[in-house]
């Protein structure tokens, strides 16, 4: 009654639920499994690339990369020859500095939510990224353009002026629990969910929808586009099982979140890699991680699986 | 996983060093608990006065010998006299002494004491004297006198009590036994031959603005296991004042060699300081426990004194982040600004923080037209923050609002780096989230300067070093906190409810 009466949940009945809490990420979890001297992998988007394409998983393609302040105007020699493209900081984190824009005209430049920016708004933007507004501790940073992910229709009408994208939670290489991000008119077309986008928890075995929230709460229907998130079934729900499983012996890093796309044409790709992912996730399945942490805490890691041994472990113990 | 055990090892390790520290220097140098404690410091001088006769002088004054007091300080003045401190167990003395003298002398002995912090009790005397056997019939009345106290008595309390009543009344056997002896000289032998340790002593009633005193008899007893002194000869004197024993047993008060009408008189003055002075004074004087922050300049002991608040804010920091789970925007800028409220006064602070920020966030999205490089937009801020601070500061002197004028303790850097950060959070995220963050870092920053700026912490934080290994083994074992945040309960309350 009392814990109610203040909005607040009883910790332990979280506790059974296996709610992992934020205190408890960060001590068991991300500084246990995730050795310091891997992050750059992650946390610098160029270096993510080059090791995307040494292990074979597929990444959106790099279009440019802008390291100085005078190149700033080559942007537009990059940027001419594609109409739309993605401009990010190498360092950046949490969503933070991503300029989508998806078409070119006359007007300028134009972002998911349909407002246009100017040629001068896109050259601050990128000195922003070099002087490193965007990146962890301020350090000076490079801007990467990448191709724009022409995302699969599967998914119109589900996702409002953003590209939709899966996360998974990879856990010693095993994909673990599996969230698919929606953007909404409130998120500004971005796919993090305190920034108001929709989060699915996905059935880590089929691919199927389970239920969706937003703000950290459950909703059955799009806010944007009222469509029901019950009958979502991604396809190619294998291979993406497959490439974020991968992420593993690329990143090496034990626990880690990987945002995948899939494209209409080159299917699913990895978006970006996280050492530090969220915990709405469990939210979005309504269950708590630790149960299924734990439970692969027990397994022998000494003989390494193949990723495909990873995946079938995985696509038969987190059915549900 | 690695052992916990090293990890507990230092965080217990940490707090009995913290708190072994703060009992040491409580309890043994008697830093107090609470500031503006005030302890009295008594100063006595013994004027001592005989007519020497031109022949070598030698004299002798026994020292006080009370372990109830500390000496603070002492000094003599005797011109052309030759002075010698004995520290000797039983009787300390000071002897003064010259070749020739002819005439009036007089010699002073000055000293400080103070009440000893850390009294060591006294042991129970072991072994009884032997009663010295009075002529008759004073011996008979003794042997009476006890007879009938003693029936009348059921433990040594109540004898002390019947005796001293028995002393007062006009019993025939006291008064014959006063015809010869002393009251105090009586009772010490009634006590005696109930075999209860009591000993004569002089002491000196410490009153402050007496002159031309002297010693007072006194009895010193043992009962209820500890020494209890008594004033049996006039039953006047106050309890409520301070005795200083002077004397204990034989050796005279007073010994001149070479001089006659050789007499001692006493007068007493009393000082009250601040009780952490007096401890730190102490502790300067060769204390090895001494950490030396007493001894540095005062401008820099008060930069020490808000140096030291800063781990009290991390812990609030950590505390506010780890266990509750507010956002802020930075680790350490609630604390500086914590800081800058201490100078401001919250109110002030508050106001002054809100008015800088707000100004400068408007005059930022101005700046973010400019289509600056960060450096020099970080640089223009500043500058922008300095213009606010002044113009607020002329204005409201000018409209005689003198507390406004505390504007100018914010730190610069602080506000101009708080406020790009806002504002990139603004375009970024929107003036929501800025209104969490921005309101989550001014909680920590208030509740952070409410404890700073508590008395009794700042006091602890300069005074009992210990405090701080205590916040850090606080701070290390929140480290390792991995329960849930409090408002994790709130964000994860759909995960608790009905849904299987």
């Amino acid at each position: 009654m009392r814990s109610s009466m203040f909005n607040f949940a009883n910790p332990f009945k979280l506790r059974d639920r296996g709610v992992m809490g934020m205190n408890r990420r960060n001590f068991s979890y991300i500084s246990r499994y995730n050795d310091r001297a891997l992050y750059p992998n992650v946390d610098d988007k160029l270096k993510t690339k080059h090791l995307a394409l040494e292990h074979g998983i597929a990444v959106p393609d790099l279009l440019g990369v802008i390291r100085q302040q005078h190149e700033v105007n080559h942007v537009f020699d990059i940027l001419d020859k594609h109409n739309g493209f993605c401009i990010k900081p190498a360092k950046g984190s949490g969503g933070k500095g991503i300029l989508v824009i998806l078409k070119t005209d006359e007007n300028g430049y134009m972002k998911a939510s349909g407002d246009y920016v100017t040629r001068d708004e896109v050259i601050r933007h990128v000195s922003n990224i070099l002087a490193g507004l965007f990146s962890l501790g301020g350090a000076a940073d490079v801007a990467v353009i990448e191709a724009l992910i022409e995302f699969d229709p599967v998914f119109k009408g589900l996702s409002h002026e953003g590209v939709p994208d899966i996360r998974l939670i990879v856990f010693q290489g095993y994909p673990m629990m599996a969230m698919l991000r929606l953007a909404t008119h409130a998120s500004d077309g971005k796919a993090n969910l305190h920034q108001g986008a929709v989060g699915v928890g996905i059935n880590v075995a089929t691919g199927k929808a389970k239920r969706a929230v937003q703000y950290d709460k459950p909703i059955l229907t799009h806010p944007d586009t009222q469509m029901t998130f019950a009958d979502i079934q991604i396809h190619n729900w294998d291979s993406l099982l497959h490439l974020a499983a991968g992420c593993f012996e690329m990143s090496g890093l034990g626990y880690l979140g990987a945002d995948i796309v899939l494209d209409k044409q080159k299917g699913p790709m990895v978006l970006e890699l996280n050492a530090r992912p969220g915990l709405a996730i469990q939210i979005a399945n309504g269950m708590g991680m630790l149960p299924r942490l734990r439970q692969l805490e027990t397994l022998d890691h000494k003989r390494r699986k193949s990723i495909a041994e990873r995946v079938d472990y995985a696509k038969s113990h987190f059915n549900d | 996983m690695t052992s916990r055990k090293p990890f507990l090892l230092l965080v217990g390790l940490l707090f009995i060093v913290g708190i072994s520290s703060i009992y040491h220097r409580h309890t043994k140098m008697g830093v107090p608990l609470t500031p503006g404690e005030q302890i009295d410091i008594w100063q006595i001088e013994a004027e001592i006065e005989f007519t020497a006769t031109g022949n070598p002088v030698t004299a002798k004054l026994t020292l006080p010998k009370d372990n109830r007091f500390t000496l603070v300080d002492e000094f003599t003045a005797s011109p052309g006299y030759g002075m010698h401190i004995s520290r000797e167990e039983k009787a300390p003395s000071v002897t003064w002494s010259k070749r020739e003298a002819e005439g009036k002398q007089r010699l002073y002995y000055q000293a400080s004491v103070k009440r000893a912090i850390d009294p060591a009790p006294q042991p129970a005397p072991t072994g009884s004297k032997d009663v010295e056997v009075l002529t008759e019939p004073l011996q008979s009345s003794l042997n009476d006198l006890f007879k009938k106290i003693f029936s009348r008595s059921g433990d040594n309390a109540s004898l002390v009590m019947q005796a001293r009543q028995a002393l007062n009344s006009d019993d025939q056997d006291v008064a014959i036994l006063k015809s010869s002896h002393s009251k105090s000289s009586i009772f010490t032998k009634l006590m005696l031959m109930a075999e209860i340790p009591t000993q004569m002593v002089r002491g000196l009633v410490l009153e402050d603005g007496r002159r031309k005193q002297s010693l007072i008899p006194l009895v010193q007893i043992y009962f209820d296991e500890q020494w209890h002194l008594l004033d049996i000869e006039s039953d006047v004197f106050d309890d409520e004042l301070p005795v200083l024993v002077w004397q204990q047993g034989a050796p005279s008060l007073l010994d001149v060699v070479g001089g006659r009408n050789s007499k001692v008189q006493f007068s007493i003055s009393k000082t009250t300081t601040s009780a952490v002075i007096e401890a730190n004074n102490a502790a300067t004087k060769g204390d090895f426990f001494d950490f030396g922050l007493y001894q540095l300049p005062l401008a820099e002991q008060n930069l020490f004194k808000g140096i030291l608040l800063l781990p009290i804010g991390a812990l609030v920091v950590v505390f506010l982040r780890v266990i509750i789970g507010l956002k802020c925007s930075g680790t350490f800028m609630p604390i500086l600004i914590a800081t800058s409220f201490i100078q401001t006064e919250l109110l002030n602070g508050v106001i002054g923080f809100l008015l800088i920020v707000s100004a400068g966030l408007l005059i930022r999205s101005y700046l973010s037209h400019l289509n600056l490089l960060l450096v020099s937009r970080i640089s223009a801020v500043v500058i922008v923050v300095i213009g606010i601070i002044t113009v607020f500061t002329v204005f409201a002197f000018r409209m005689g609002l003198t507390e406004a004028l505390t504007i100018t303790f914010f730190p610069m850097i602080i506000m101009a780096w708080t406020i790009e950060r806002m504002s990139i959070l603004w375009e970024e995220e929107g003036g929501k989230e800025v209104l969490i963050q921005g309101s989550g870092s001014m909680i920590v920053a208030v509740v952070a300067y409410l404890l700073m700026d508590n008395y009794l912490i700042r006091h602890w934080a300069f005074n009992f070093l210990g405090v701080h290994a205590i916040v850090m083994a606080l701070i290390l074992m929140m480290g390792q906190y991995t329960g849930y945040r409090l408002l994790e309960l709130r964000r994860f309350r759909p995960m608790a409810e009905d849904t299987p």
